[in-house]
């Protein structure tokens, strides 16, 4: 036979996505798209005190209203567990966290606007919502302790009574006497204090949830808005509703975008749940956004004291940190692990600093829960070190570049190992950075400056160099850090009769493209175009294991469980192959879709191999089991590293302090890369995260806990105008440890761009003395600085 | 209170008895299952539920379906011929103008109606015309990239 046609839709090409040609025409199939016979229709009842005691609820009102099928509080929830926490970790006194109950609907006591207190479930959304109105509460309002630094202190006012104080863990990473000392000799010293600004998710699909509860059968299907639908049933079934697994599936249909609030175990899926079987109909909840931004987990939200020690040389001696990170009312899933291990382990950047040391207390507010958010802990670490290192650049006179340069790891130093806890095992921060500073002509900046001094705008030039640490593995080290779930990935490839293929992934995918991506890799090692690949993900009954997406870990996770899977349909289709050519299984080779004997012109192709293995008229009964199907647990043996340096130009009108910025290039270093195109994408969508927290988003609250940001009509998400043309370039070092030789890219932007855009701004504002803006920096600081200042 | 609406829907007249508080949004989701039209937000702000209105592009969430009594509405679910993608559905393909598709439908329709007001827009435009629509993934680059590579490909053809 002759051999395939050479394909374009293998690793490394920018293949247009093949999920696009439904989600353009309006034939995506979202959770709130789902109608299901018989549904019902769900509506919280939401506190609006951030802190009070529930006298009573009388909810006789509410059930006599049109339409009512049932009115739940508390007390129907009673048999049932409280939403887990998955990550526990402990303070430096060895003692575990605080870890109070986190009820499915509040018990007796509310803990922060949005706290949910009761649920209606009427014929339609418009009788839920009016009978809501009338189930009467009776609240005793108490005194919100909001403020983070307040709440910490001694003697505040405490957000769970039963708990001994607001801190929910004193955590520490680092060598604490060795970075004393490094600091104490050191040439020079330079201290910041920064807030890493509170944030809300937002993804374009507000949450959505339906239970489904079939009584012939005693089996639950959940349809909910997860990034995650195998932990949903883990966490739901086992820990909150005690449902066994097998009677209990977990559908994450198409997903509006998810960056990391869509991870997590929330009660409305539970409630769902259980009011399904209560009412023997479906039952389905929608968001709306206002209740989105009360009830979906917030990012962030870290106030922070660093100190950078250095030589006289600019070498970095030490880095001390130690950081406030808000919990909110409750922990969220994985809440613990995000300013702790996701953050202090990233404080060595991509630096040799020697001695690091970190401490964090994470606190409990009246606020909505924090947890992870794009970067998770990584845009904090990389925010508060790279704006160190700019101010320090500024204090010592070294330009910015030259003192990142002095301070690098060196290529020839890998792998290496970081006083604060991970072996890097490949980079190369000056190539990324070389490659950003070409790509922005810095010769030319003082050229553009003048000019832009010209028109009245003060230019400005900041650069941050990041890493981030993708695909927490391996999962005896995570569980040995508090994780109470292993981080590996699971895939199944089945290949059909006719010899087409089925990926059964445990990642999901919510716009990363991976029904494309993943239908590459297929493509690239089986010699098959993608027409003859069906990614199937987000449904627990069709696809057996799995652990979801996030933090980066789809492809070097999930990507090498189904390149592993991969591998073993490929071995076992050559010893089918040996046994149609009539030749040892060690003399066949597979290469573009055709299973050749090596030294032959003896060949056949895999769609014959796939029909033989199903049609096993002629197959070695003996030696080999009919079909050909295989499943791969990946378990990684270390995080990915990604890496890389952005730069940015801003332009500050002198008159009303407004921020353009006019150029941002982004040189990223993402190992090997599957898809150009969507690889450039993700890193778009960062940046323009990032760039929302640099500038304008932040969640505020006033100090009775209401949330002063509360839809988009005060929280200023960037639109189409607020944003720069990005420009991406890459440099590759390949992954060393997975068979794919990929990093993970979808954070990185979110990570790298708020320093850089940040250090732009003060860049700008030399001459005035600006040392630290806090984010987001909005046109009305920078103007107000500018004022004061006498412009 | 209930009242009745005839609306014309991608072609196909409709008539139907709705409660009177029916916006034109839950009347195109629920009543007629064209899902397509997006619910992102309730303040009128993200665009995910733009539709066509007698030919420009309004946010369905805020009118009632009776104020769209015997008019033309055009929905993301009347915009390619069958499995052909119009141009500028095309054009986001091409130009990876998508990630989660949730804002999709809203981004197409106004981008007709950008086009529609103005066939050769700039790219400043296109960022000025694009404030009524919020997207999370894509931070806009590929979107304005798609709607520039549309206009041409709708000039040129």
């Amino acid at each position: 036979m002759a051999a395939a046609e050479p394909l374009n839709t293998g690793i490394g090409e920018s293949v247009t996505r093949v999920e696009d040609s439904r989600f353009l025409r309006g034939l995506g199939n979202y959770v709130d798209d789902i109608v299901l016979p018989s549904q019902s229709y769900a509506v919280m009842v939401r506190s609006p005190h951030a802190r009070a005691t529930i006298n009573g609820i009388d909810t006789a009102a509410a059930l006599a209203s049109d339409g009512v099928l049932a009115v739940l509080t508390a007390d129907d929830f009673s048999a049932f567990g409280g939403l887990p926490c998955g990550w526990q970790v402990h303070s430096k006194n060895g003692d575990p966290m605080t870890e109070p109950k986190h009820p499915i609907l509040a018990e007796g006591a509310v803990r922060h606007v949005g706290d949910p207190v009761a649920v209606v479930v009427a014929e339609s959304k418009a009788q839920a919502r009016r009978a809501a109105g009338l189930v009467d509460v009776n609240y005793s309002e108490g005194d919100a302790v909001v403020d983070l630094q307040l709440a910490a202190s001694d003697g505040a006012e405490l957000v769970h009574s039963d708990t001994p104080s607001n801190v929910c863990f004193d955590w520490e990473l680092g060598d604490a006497a060795a970075t004393d000392a490094a600091i104490a000799a050191a040439a020079h010293v330079t201290r910041l204090e920064l807030v890493n600004n509170r944030l809300v998710p937002n993804a374009m699909e507000p949450r959505a949830a339906i239970g489904d509860y079939n009584s012939a059968n005693g089996e639950h299907t959940l349809y909910t808005t997860s990034q995650n639908p195998h932990v949903i049933r883990l966490l739901m079934g086992a820990f909150v509703l005690s449902l066994p697994e097998h009677k209990l599936r977990v559908v994450a249909p198409d997903v509006g975008g998810g960056f990391g609030s869509k991870i997590f175990h929330y009660a409305e899926e539970a409630i769902v749940t259980v009011a399904s079987k209560l009412i023997g109909r479906p039952v389905k909840w929608t968001a709306d956004r206002s209740e989105s931004f009360i009830s979906d987990a917030h990012g962030r939200d870290h106030v922070t004291t660093v100190e950078l020690a250095l030589d006289g040389d600019g070498m970095f001696l030490g880095l001390r940190s130690t950081t406030l990170a808000n919990m909110g009312a409750y922990l969220s899933t994985f809440a613990p692990s995000v300013p702790t291990y996701l953050h202090g382990t990233l404080l060595a950047g991509t630096y040799t600093t020697p001695a690091i040391y970190t401490n964090v207390k994470g606190v409990f507010t009246n606020t909505v829960a924090v947890d992870a958010y794009r970067g998770a802990g990584r845009p904090e670490a990389s925010y508060l070190l790279e704006r160190v290192v700019d101010l320090a650049a500024i204090e010592t006179g070294i330009d910015p570049v030259e003192l990142r340069r002095r301070n690098f790891i060196q290529p020839a130093a890998f792998p290496y190992d970081t006083p604060v806890a991970l072996t890097y095992d490949i980079g190369n921060y000056q190539a990324t950075l070389d490659m950003a500073l070409e790509n922005t002509d810095a010769a030319g900046f003082d050229g553009r400056k003048a000019a832009s001094a010209a028109r009245g705008k003060l230019r400005g030039r900041g650069i941050a160099c990041y890493i981030e640490a993708c695909g927490i593995a391996p999962s005896n080290i995570a569980g040995a850090l508090g994780a109470r779930a292993g981080l590996y990935e699971a895939a199944t490839v089945r290949v059909n009769p006719t010899g087409s293929v089925a990926v059964l992934t445990g990642s999901h995918s919510h716009g990363q493209g991976h029904e494309t991506t993943f239908a590459q890799v297929v493509s690239d090692t089986l010699g098959i175009p993608i027409e003859n690949v069906d990614i199937v993900h987000g449904d627990t009954g069709k696809i057996p294991f799995g652990m979801g997406t996030y933090g980066s870990r789809s492809i070097a996770v999930g990507g090498a469980a189904l390149s592993n899977a991969l591998d073993k349909i490929v071995l076992k289709g050559r010893q089918i192959a040996a046994h149609l050519m009539e030749a040892s299984a060690d003399d066949v080779v597979f290469k573009d879709g055709q299973f050749s004997v090596e030294g032959t012109d003896k060949s056949v192709g895999f769609g014959d191999v796939a029909l033989t293995a199903y049609v096993p008229h002629n197959f070695p009964l003996e030696t080999l089991e009919p079909g050909l199907e295989e499943t791969a647990f990946y378990d990684p043996k270390n995080f990915t590293y990604p890496s890389g340096a952005y730069v940015c130009e801003v332009e500050v009108d002198k008159d009303t302090g407004v921020i353009d910025i006019v150029e941002f290039h982004a040189s990223d270093d993402f190992g090997n890369i599957i898809n150009p195109m969507i690889v450039e994408g993700q890193v778009h969508g960062g940046v323009a995260q990032g760039v929302g927290q640099a500038l304008m988003e932040g969640a505020v609250y006033d100090d009775n806990g209401q949330l002063l940001t509360g839809s988009y009509m005060d929280y200023c998400m960037p639109r189409a105008d607020d944003l720069p043309n990005v420009t991406v370039s890459n440099h590759v070092t390949a992954c060393t440890h997975n068979p794919l030789g990929v990093k993970g890219c979808g954070e990185a932007g979110a990570i790298g761009s708020p320093p850089a855009v940040v250090n732009a701004v003060i860049n700008a504002l030399s001459d005035y003395g600006v040392k630290h803006i806090d984010m987001p920096v909005t046109a009305h600081k920078v103007w107000s600085i500018m004022n004061a200042n006498g412009n | 209170m209930s009242v009745n609406v005839s609306i014309t829907v991608n072609g196909k007249p409709v008539s139907a008895e709705v409660d009177d508080e029916t916006l034109l949004v839950t009347f195109l989701r629920d009543h007629l299952r064209l899902t397509g039209t997006h619910v992102g937000c309730d303040t009128s702000q993200c665009g995910a539920c733009t539709i066509h209105l007698n030919g420009d592009a309004v946010k369905s969430c805020t009118m009632l379906v009776a104020q769209a009594d015997g008019c033309e509405v055009a929905t993301i679910e009347g915009v390619s011929d069958g499995e052909t993608l119009h141009p500028m559905q095309q054009a986001f393909k091409d130009n990876h103008g998508l990630q989660c598709g949730f804002c999709t439908p809203g981004m197409i329709m106004s981008a007709l109606d950008i086009v529609k007001q103005n066939a050769s827009p700039s790219e400043g435009q296109v960022r000025d015309a694009l404030e009524g629509n919020l997207c999370r993934c894509t931070g806009y680059t590929n979107i304005v990239r798609s709607i520039l590579a549309g206009a041409k490909e709708m000039e040129a053809s």
